[in-house]
This record gives structure tokens, sequence and C-alpha cells, in this order.
């Protein structure tokens, strides 16, 4: 009885065995033809199977795919082998069939500026060596890019060239002209961009005048041009009912939030001072002043009812005229004469006013 | 939220120095704490050093309020009181008026206050002097513009005390 249990194991053994391998193993008349590297297998065999299933092959189908894919797989399994981070890797060969292209051809670009000059004059690009000899540092450098050979801004001695100006920093100057050729050159290059894509640069986009423009262009327009004079727009009038453009006034800036809580005390407790000590003063001001006009007033009335009855009133006149030229300042603004008849004046008109403080309070404001 | 410029903070306290005169500077410095002014669309917070640097995490369009609300700037940048600046103000205000509690109700309810209404006022309080005005149990009700205690006896006809501002903050 286990005999016969193990021989029947050992059959059907056998038997699934030769099952496996027949699947592995599939028998075509042609070869399939493998690319490898795309995983890709091409069967030429001609399908003569699908023919005779009739109207619905899924079977064959099935079948067919099922060959082929193992046959695809056992190609895989022959490839040499690597271990990558524990899991074992085939390398692929480099893929043999040629894809088509995904996109269109790109279409040719318009030639810059340059190589249009180029080609009208039959200019034709010097063949030049990247590499130039380097007397100072003593090696080979860049003809041009990063460590060029003679770069006029890393020079540590400039001879102050005779016609020049000996304060003028001769080392900031050529900074600055190597700045201005970068941002130059960068310029040429979006016009050139902008010129192959058609577009227009964002900088003087809607200046360029076509006629069908909207009113904010041509009002940003006008605005551009108002303030593209050498005085930068300041002395430019506007029409009599132009108002002033929104937003055209330099940003404000502001303490930050956190700023030194100490320092910001400080200032606020600086102005209460401030605030809290001018306050006295200008009421003296102010009551001085009242109190001025009101004699001032008195004076007026007076001189006119005199002047109604006759002319004897010349010294009042003067006494008058004194009074408005009190400060020495504006003393000295009118006629001379009137300036010396402030100096001798004081006593008197100490004796019209009430004190010197008064025209210190005056003169404050 | 950014803090107050040159020209606000002196509005500002120009305002509120009508209130509580020098006072003002023991709000500006305090023992216990480092409180500051902050402007936070258009409204001037009074709020402590802790909540300024919480409230800095908070983005600005979702940030409601911060602190004390002591008022806020109009249009025109001048600057309106509000009340709930009364719990800072009180404690320092330098002129007050008690009304007694018939014309309390009156006056809260946004009418002025008349010479019979009146129970307290301190001293030297002059015209349009700004005063906070107390109910009879020593509770701050609100600061106004009052007319001068001398002013009143000379009045004949109508002895308004505490003129009431004609909207509704002050």
């Amino acid at each position: 009885m286990e005999g016969q249990n193990v021989e029947e194991l050992l059959a059907k053994a056998e038997r699934d065995e030769a099952e496996k391998l027949q699947r592995i193993t599939v028998h075509k008349e042609l070869e399939l033809e493998f690319d490898l590297g795309n995983l890709l297998a091409s069967d030429r065999n001609p399908p003569t199977g699908l023919r005779r299933a009739g109207p619905s092959p899924e079977a064959e189908l099935q079948a067919l795919a099922r060959d082929n894919t193992q046959l695809l797989i056992n190609q895989l399994w022959q490839l040499p082998t690597e271990r990558v981070e524990e899991a074992l890797v085939a390398r692929l060969p480099e893929p043999t069939t040629r894809l088509p292209r995904e996109k269109p051809v790109p279409r040719p670009r318009p030639l810059t500026r340059w190589q249009q000059f180029a080609r009208l004059k039959g200019i034709r690009p010097k063949k030049k060596t990247n590499l130039v000899w380097d007397e100072v540092s003593g090696q080979w450098r860049r003809r041009w890019g990063y460590q060029r050979a003679r770069d006029d801004t890393k020079e540590w001695l400039i001879e102050v060239p005779g016609g020049a100006d000996p304060l003028e920093d001769q080392f900031a100057k050529r900074i600055q002209a190597k700045k201005e050729r970068v941002a130059k050159n960068e310029l040429n290059r979006l016009r050139n961009l902008a010129r192959a894509h058609k577009m227009q640069l964002p900088s003087t986009g809607g200046m360029h005048p076509t006629g069908h423009q909207s009113k904010e262009e041509l009002g940003r327009a006008m605005q551009v041009a108002k303030v593209s004079t050498a005085s930068v727009g300041r002395f430019q009038e506007r029409l009599p009912k132009e108002k002033a453009p929104r937003g055209s006034g330099k940003k404000r800036k502001f303490q930050p939030l956190f700023g030194d809580f100490a320092a910001e005390k400080k200032s606020q407790l600086e102005l209460l001072r401030v605030m809290n000590s001018k306050k006295p003063q200008l009421d003296v001001t102010r009551a001085t002043n009242k109190q001025m006009r009101e004699e001032d007033q008195e004076e007026a009335a007076k001189r006119r009812k005199m002047s109604q009855k006759g002319k004897r009133k010349g010294g009042r006149q003067g006494a008058g005229g004194q009074r408005k030229g009190g400060p020495p300042s504006q003393g000295g603004k009118r006629k001379g004469g009137l300036g010396g008849k402030v100096n001798s004046g004081p006593p008197r008109l100490g004796g019209k006013r009430k004190g010197g403080q008064h025209q210190g309070g005056k003169r404050r404001k | 939220m950014r803090p107050l410029t040159e020209e606000e903070t002196r509005v500002m306290f120009e305002k509120i120095a009508k209130y509580i005169g020098e006072n003002l500077q023991l709000l500006v410095d305090r023992p216990d704490g480092t409180y500051c002014f902050r402007l936070h669309n258009d409204r001037v917070y009074y709020v402590s050093e802790k909540i300024l640097k919480l409230a800095a995490n908070i983005s600005g369009d979702k940030l409601v309020s911060l602190g004390t609300c002591f008022g806020k700037f109009t249009k025109t940048h001048k600057f309106r009181l509000h009340i709930t600046a009364l719990d800072y103000l009180a404690p320092y205000a330098k002129y007050k008026v008690w009304i007694k509690p018939g014309a309390e109700q009156s006056f809260l309810y946004g009418n002025h206050v008349l010479k019979s209404g009146l129970g307290r006022i301190t001293e030297n309080t002059c015209q349009y002097q700004g005063v906070v005005v107390y109910s009879m149990a020593d509770v701050p009700l609100k600061p106004e513009e009052s007319f001068s205690y001398e002013e009143k006896t000379n009045l004949a006809s109508i002895p308004l005390t505490a003129y009431r501002s004609s909207s509704q903050t002050f």
C-alpha cells in the first residue's frame, strides 16, 4: 500500500514536472524577434489558429498572448542579473527599435539681430580656442566665462587715465560698466526671444501705437511718456481737468512689527513730553496776538477819526508804523529809516505794551 | 498689522490727552509689562507684547482683533476714540463728572445731560474739556466733552453740562 502511494506520488510529481516544462516551452514555427531594451517581442507567425477560430476567438487570443509572453519572459530570465538594494535586477540591453517622434519637428526660429547682420555682411564665425594662456596666473584659463583669463574687474592695480577725475573710483567704474554690459546683453536676448515667439516684452507691452489700444493702455503709455523726460516728469504740465494718477507715489515704509520695544517707548515718551511742554507757550502767544490785534483795531479806528478831523497825526502814524515793524528782522526789510526808529523806540513801545514778553511771543509766532 | 507712524501717534495722543492729560505716559510706560499700540485695518489696538507675539502668527485677513481696541483712524486720518478704551482711560481721568441716577439712563441713550442731572464735577473743569462721565456708583459711563462749570452759571436758558457728540463714537 505505502509503496503504491509512494509510486503514485512520484509519478504524479513527474507528470507535474512535465506539465510545467510543457508550459514553459512554447513551440513556434518562426522564432520571435526580441527587443529586450523596449521589452518588445514581435511574432511573425501567420495567425492561422485565429482565422480558424471563427466569430469569438477569445480563447485562442488568450493562448497566443500567454505563449508569446512566456517566450519574452524566458528571454528576460537569460539576461545578466545584479543585486540592487536587496533586489535581484536584470540589466536590459539598449533598445534596438527606433520609436517615432512624439511632437512635430520644431519650426526654424527667426534669426537674431546679430545673425541677420552677420549674414548680410558675410561674417563667418572664426574658430577660436576655448582656453587661453594667462600669464598672470600662469595657467590655462577660459577665453570668457567663470575665471576668465583677462578679467578687467579683477585687477588689483588700475592706473588713473590722463584725462580722468582723480577722485573717481576706477574699480567701481569698471564694475558698473560690466553690469551695464550684462544688462544690455540680457535685454537683447529677451528681445530676440520676443521676436522669435512674436510676443511683446512686458516692459514695453502696449507702448507701440497700433491704433487699437484700450483706454488703460493709452493711459499707461501717456504716464510713461510723461515721466520719460530729463527731469523725470517734474515740469510736465497737466491738462486743465486732468487728475493726478493714482498709486504713483513712493511706497511707504513702516517700522517692523516687533521692533525694539524700548526704543518705541522712548520715542513715544519723548513725543508726549514735547506735546505737554508746548501747551502753555502756545496759549501765551495766542493771547498776546489777540491783544495786539484788538489794539491795532482800536488804533485804526482812532486814526480814521483823527484823519477826518485834521492832519495832526504824523507822530501817531509813525508810532503805528513802528509797531507794525516790531521785530528787528522785519524792520530791516522795510525802509531803512524805520529800522533806526525801532531802535530808539523801545522805551515808548514798552510803555504802550505790557512788557517784552509779548514781543517775544509775536516773534515766536 | 503695523506700528503707528509718528504722525498717527501724535494725532492719537492728542486725542487721548484731552481726557487723561499727562497720565498718558502711564499707559505708554507701564511697570507691569510692555504694552504697545498697533494698527490693524485702521483700528488702533493696545496690546501687551506677549499677546502681540501670538497675534503675529495669524494672517492679517483672518485677524479680527487683538488686545483692546482704543479707536480707529477715519478715512481722513482723524482719530476716533471707542468705548472699549474706557477701561484704560477712566482710572487716569483728570476731570470727572458724576450724574444722578435719573439722568444716567437718558445719557446712555444718547441725550445731553442737563444741569439738574449733574451730581458732582471736579473743579476747574474748563469749557469743552474732555471729561469722563461716571454714575453715582462710580461706574465710568463714557468720556465726553463738557461745558465749563463757570459758564454754566452764566447760562440762563438751557443749562447743558455734558454735551453729547452727535455720532455714536466720540
